[in-house]
């Protein structure tokens, strides 16, 4: 590394030590610029990934009450989506790239997104369940992001924090409906709990140590996590906010009678850590490179509608300039 | 009888306004996640709750009219007993929006261009409703229609100046959209009684009307309103298998589980 840029990027981690905070003009190491856009990117593909498998459900949502709520839930997403692209294009500007570069690589297979959102929504209950069980540990995630260094990502995640409270709200009144509802609302809330539940444990990524990391040795997979903590990106780990989640979660799933397809699921009573059942990290994988039952459908449905929309992006860049 | 007559009169009325605005919602709402690019998805999005919004304001007159849920009037009714226009049933373009969705752009602005005039013009007349509740309900309906008409207007000029390829795309939607449209502005076999007994003032100048505001917003683009073409009329309660889909598609859950709460 050039000496000068080394004693820059020395300022700036103690910059970050001092927890100060980071804009979009300030100078940054490459290396943070890189984890930032790859994060963001993530984030925001994910967001617009997202609205599809519940949008599924808005036409056939059961009430017009439930239908209204569902779409206002699924236009949040993609307003997310809107406001952390450009959290994303502002960081990548430097290298020339926008969005539309973002589409192109996540229409090529090289932007991944969150593995959630590559699974099937057979009933109304799955929707729900999204709402309530996957909005709910992405808020872990996001909150926990809350407290990081670069500013403008994290004004845009108290945004989208506050609106995804109200979307677990949205998730949960649908969930406690069904549980209180019909022996057949229930056991389809229990379905859609047993599909669920390893994709649930696969959402914060592997735990930085044990099955993720022997299973591939000397794979590189968990070294962004490492670089995210030093950059405080992200101030904790995967499997402390998975463990937050199951101490959240679990004993209200369990207080409505619900069974958590995990036999071996435990909390110490002393320690209060929780042991469960370790997903299968190489079907993780597999999902995330898109390789999951409802991933080929989606990517279908974005590249379809987005070429179809060409014209109209073309017919507002014409204007834009005309202006 | 004039009471069961006005008592007709009203349910055809409101279940013209609650049929159009939950159809034209749902096929909005199908919209959702691809829409051209994320600020229209956004805007488009505000557009369907509008309109579903105004659907379950419509349809809550309509149960203390014509008795029972408002939920069961909006998801159990069949096709034949449905009242909206044909156009509004349409789908927004080849494929479906859970399966390689090659929707139109240009269909759905043609389309809610005239479904919006369409309501501009309705509430005008609805705000002075011998009915009270609908005329407050209109008064409030119609502040956010205006936005609506704002959105598809700057669409439309955008479209307009964007040159003779772009145009010659919304010339053709404008013309399908027209395809369904003969019942659009028509206020059905009871518009006489709406207009005598004041539920709809003026019904009967309803459909010069539309035409008259869809030509003063087409003119100055260099557009003209296409012939309004149609066999069927949605307001007698004659409709299309896409309406029957549709429905299949809207109280799939809500049927699933006669009497449960969602």
């Amino acid at each position: 590394m050039n000496p000068d840029v080394e004693e820059r990027t020395q300022e700036f981690l103690t910059h970050l030590d001092d927890g100060c905070l980071v804009e979009a003009d300030h100078w940054m190491p490459e290396a943070y610029r890189a984890e930032l856009v790859r994060l963001i990117r993530l984030h925001a593909v994910s967001e617009i990934m997202g609205t599809l498998p519940e949008k599924e459900w808005v036409p056939r949502a059961p009430t017009l009450y439930r239908k209204l709520a569902l779409m206002a839930k699924v236009q949040d997403e993609a307003g997310h989506g809107q406001l952390l692209i450009r959290v994303a294009e502002d960081l990548m500007a430097p290298r020339g790239q926008n969005r539309e570069h973002i589409m192109a690589d996540l229409f090529a297979g090289r932007q991944k997104f969150h593995n959630v959102f590559h699974l099937p929504v057979p009933t109304w209950a799955d929707a729900g369940l999204i709402g309530w069980l996957v909005d709910g540990a992405a808020i872990i995630t996001q909150g926990m992001l809350l407290g990081g260094s670069y500013a403008p990502y994290t004004r845009a995640l108290r945004r989208i924090v506050e609106e995804e409270a109200f979307h677990i709200q949205h998730g949960e009144s649908i969930c406690m409906a069904l549980a209180e509802g019909t022996a057949g609302q229930r056991a389809m809330f229990q379905d859609a709990l047993t599909r669920w539940w390893p994709a649930l444990m696969m959402f914060f990524g592997p735990p930085e140590d044990g099955a993720a990391r022997s299973a591939v040795p000397g794979a590189a997979h968990t070294s962004h996590q490492a670089a995210n903590l030093r950059f405080r990106i992200r101030t904790k780990s995967n499997e402390e906010l998975r463990q937050r989640y199951l101490s959240k979660y679990v004993p209200r799933i369990r207080s409505l009678g619900f069974v958590i397809p995990d036999p071996t699921l435990q909390q110490d009573s002393e320690t209060k850590a929780w042991t469960y059942q370790q997903p299968d990290w190489d079907e993780w994988r597999a999902i995330i490179a898109n390789h999951g039952p409802r991933s080929a459908a989606r990517l279908n449905l974005r590249r379809t509608s987005y070429a179809e929309g060409q014209w109209v992006r073309d017919v507002m860049a014409g204007t834009r300039k005309a202006v | 009888m004039d009471a069961d007559r006005y008592h007709l009169a009203l349910t055809e009325l409101l279940m013209q306004l609650a049929d159009d605005d939950l159809v034209v919602a749902t096929r909005a709402g199908e919209w959702l996640g691809l829409a051209p690019h994320l600020e229209e998805d956004v805007a488009f999005s505000s557009i369907a709750q509008d309109e579903m919004g105004h659907a379950a304001t419509y349809f809550t007159l309509l149960a203390t009219i014509h008795g029972g849920d408002r939920d069961d009037l909006a998801h159990l009714r069949p096709a034949l007993a449905r009242r909206n226009s044909v156009m509004l049933e349409r789908p927004n373009g080849r494929g479906t929006y859970r399966d390689t969705p090659h929707f139109d752009w240009a269909y759905a602005l043609a389309r809610h261009f005239f479904y919006d005039t369409l309501e501009m013009a309705r509430l005008d007349r609805l705000v002075q409703s011998a009915h009270r509740p609908l005329a407050e309900a209109a008064a409030k309906i119609r502040r956010e229609e205006r936005y609506h008409n704002q959105h598809h207007s700057m669409w439309l000029r955008d479209i307009a100046r964007s040159g003779p390829d772009v145009g010659r795309r919304v010339e053709l939607a404008l013309d399908r959209a027209a395809a369904d449209a003969v019942d659009l502005a028509s206020a059905g076999p009871m518009a006489a009684e709406m207009e005598t007994f004041g539920l709809l003032p003026d019904a009967s100048h309803l459909t010069d009307d539309w035409r008259a505001r869809v030509a003063q917003a087409l003119d100055p683009l260099g557009w003209a309103l296409p012939p309004l073409r149609g066999t069927l009329n949605g307001r007698h309660g004659e409709h299309t298998q896409d309406l029957t889909q549709l429905l299949q598609d809207l109280g799939e859950v809500y049927r699933s589980s006669p009497g449960a709460s969602w």
